[in-house]
């Protein structure tokens, strides 16, 4: 109606360059925090708005420094990955489909676990790995991080596969599929987004651990990036310009992730809620 | 609900003219098929979650020292632990920072998440663009985010105090390196950190609320702010209560961000329950009394998960 008027634009545009001011300071963290990684050996004066010449040199020594947690986090990440989704995609299709008797309580179970602290988890579980030998251990880690995924994985796919009309697994087992098969040939194909969006969650809260990473490991073997900028601050206060490299870089594998599975997240988060 | 089709589902089966002899034994065999896909997750959280919650309060009753880690004895001292914890004037603050902290955190977040949020509901140019956008922080490590902070909020050269310098407001701030300063400042940059998610999920909560409802308030002639009073709160409530839940389980057990800012000082101006926690086991090595700080904050979350529960439930019916 009245929004095609020149007066009604003019104001939607106005909204607009309100919205880009909020998002410039929103943003403005970020900002600094890759202008400081291109401006090296600046660590103890102010750092100048705008870099006035780029210089890599911080990245270089980030990538020499830090390179190798960067590669612990990716191969921790992955492996929680792995871990949680080959745990929490058939459980969420059992207490989706089977009417097993206690569904409602391990539904609910899920629930409260995301509310137990970390810290009360790391404090107990690091003496029992004490005893297992999973100190300082990839596995262990994995299996730590896994901890953080698998909750919200089982309750987003177990959302999703409610939804999956009973007729199609019905024929599955007319033509003679057992319940294993019925899973791997139907359910998981046509839980696909679901199954993105929870592995894609599961890397990014295992990504961005910090907390089991800094309990669990007491030598420098098994280091994620995390760990290690936190104890790169510690050791070189004076080198922001490296310590900012190493920051953005810790950024970039998520960015890169939710960039390419842009549509799987949105597809899997609407799947699991609308329908 | 997904246990009708199922249970519809089985008698038919059953009345297929099966070959095999025994239906009970299959029915049992299928049941125990159908728990193997389960059983995997339950065994999972039980360990992961379960015996932690069980290992801890029995540890805050044990006497843990670092030479346990030699012998592997930790024997049991009674209430020991608590009372020791207890009378530490340490601990009171940490409570108490963690109730300002919380409660500063859950206010700042949310007030500026919903004004986000009523901001981004309109129509204009770019919206969903920034509306994205604003997500960005997300993808950052919440221990890296508060490293970027640390950097900005520096005395000397952090460019926060250089530009209330030029403003002529302020300058100099210790923001992080004084006792007064340091636990408002932890909280600013808590508050920064929560502002995309509760925007987010309120965003979600607006977007549903019929338009009519807002139609019908503007026929009616009453103001943009009375209609946001009166209709747009009301009807968000069920959201409201599940962001300030969410937002407070998230909140009252932070580590990561504490740490990276502050490591709980400058003279434990910052210490929380958590960070707390964290101390007495990893740094003093007491895993006693960090089993006892652990129990308390686990008990306040308890309170908030009983609300949280409660609020499920309404919105369920």
């Amino acid at each position: 109606m009245a929004s095609h008027t020149p007066t009604a634009s003019r104001r939607r545009w106005g909204s607009t360059v309100a919205g880009v001011l909020i998002l410039c300071v929103m943003l403005f963290p970020l900002y600094w925090m890759l202008n400081t990684a291109l401006q090296p050996d600046s660590g103890l004066l102010q750092v100048d708005p705008v870099p006035g010449s780029l210089d890599f040199s911080g990245f270089s020594k980030a990538i020499s420094d830090q390179g190798g947690h960067l590669l612990t986090s990716l191969a921790v990440s992955l492996g929680a990955v792995a871990i949680c989704l080959a745990i929490s995609a058939p459980a969420a299709y059992g207490l989706a489909r089977f009417g097993l008797r206690g569904s409602r309580t391990i539904v609910f179970g899920t629930l409260i676990t995301q509310m137990v602290p970390g810290i009360v988890i790391a404090n107990a579980l690091y003496n029992s790995y004490v005893d297992l030998g999973l100190v300082n251990s990839y596995f262990g880690l994995m299996l730590a991080d896994a901890s953080l995924g698998i909750p919200f994985s089982i309750v987003l796919m177990r959302s999703f596969m409610v939804s999956i009309p009973g007729e199609v697994i019905e024929a599955a087992q007319i033509d003679g599929a057992g319940p294993v098969r019925t899973f791997v040939r139907v359910v998981l194909p046509m839980s696909r987004n679901s199954l993105i969006t929870s592995g894609l969650f599961a890397f990014l809260f295992s990504w961005s651990d910090f907390m089991f990473a800094l309990t669990l490991n007491t030598t420098d073997e098994v280091k994620p990036i995390t760990l290690g900028i936190y104890q790169y601050i510690g050791a070189h206060v004076g080198d922001w310009g490296s310590v900012m490299a190493a920051s953005v870089l810790s950024a970039v594998p998520a960015a890169i992730l939710l960039v390419l599975a842009q549509k799987y997240i949105a597809a899997g988060i609407t799947g699991g809620s609308v329908k | 609900m997904p246990t009708s089709t199922v249970g519809a589902q089985t008698p038919a089966k059953a009345s297929e003219p099966a070959s095999a002899p025994d239906p009970a034994r299959i029915a049992r065999r299928r049941r125990l098929t159908q728990w193997g896909f389960v059983a995997p997750a339950v065994v999972f959280m039980l360990l992961f979650f379960g015996y932690p919650l069980v290992r801890n309060v029995v540890m805050s009753f044990q006497d843990y020292t670092p030479k346990t880690f030699f012998t592997g004895e930790a024997p049991f001292n009674g209430a020991d632990n608590w009372s020791n914890v207890f009378q530490d004037a340490l601990f009171g603050k940490a409570l108490w920072h963690t109730l300002v902290f919380t409660a500063g955190s859950l206010l700042g977040q949310f007030c500026i998440g919903l004004a986000l949020a009523v901001f981004f509901s309109r129509r204009f140019p770019l919206n969903g663009v920034l509306r994205s956008l604003i997500l960005l922080p997300w993808l950052v490590p919440m221990v890296v985010s508060g490293i970027v902070w640390r950097r900005i909020l520096d005395q000397d050269t952090g460019v926060l105090n250089s530009f209330l310098d030029t403003l002529g407001i302020g300058g100099h701030t210790p923001w992080l390196t004084s006792p007064e300063m340091a636990l408002l400042s932890v909280i600013l940059v808590n508050i920064w950190i929560g502002i995309p998610f509760n925007m987010v999920i309120l965003y979600g909560g607006l977007q549903e609320i019929p338009k009519e409802l807002h139609e019908a308030a503007a026929l009616d002639g009453a103001s943009a702010w009375r209609t946001f009073r009166s209709v747009t709160l009301p009807m968000l409530r069920p959201v409201v209560t599940v962001v300030l839940v969410l937002g407070f389980m998230s909140t009252v057990k932070i580590l990561d961000l504490i740490l990276a800012l502050t490591d709980g000082g400058p003279a434990d101006a910052t210490q929380t329950l958590g960070t707390l926690t964290y101390q007495n086991s990893f740094v003093q090595l007491d895993f006693g009394a960090g089993a006892v700080v652990g129990n308390v904050l686990i008990l306040i979350s308890a309170v908030f998960a009983v609300f949280y529960l409660r609020a499920n439930r309404t919105e369920g019916k």
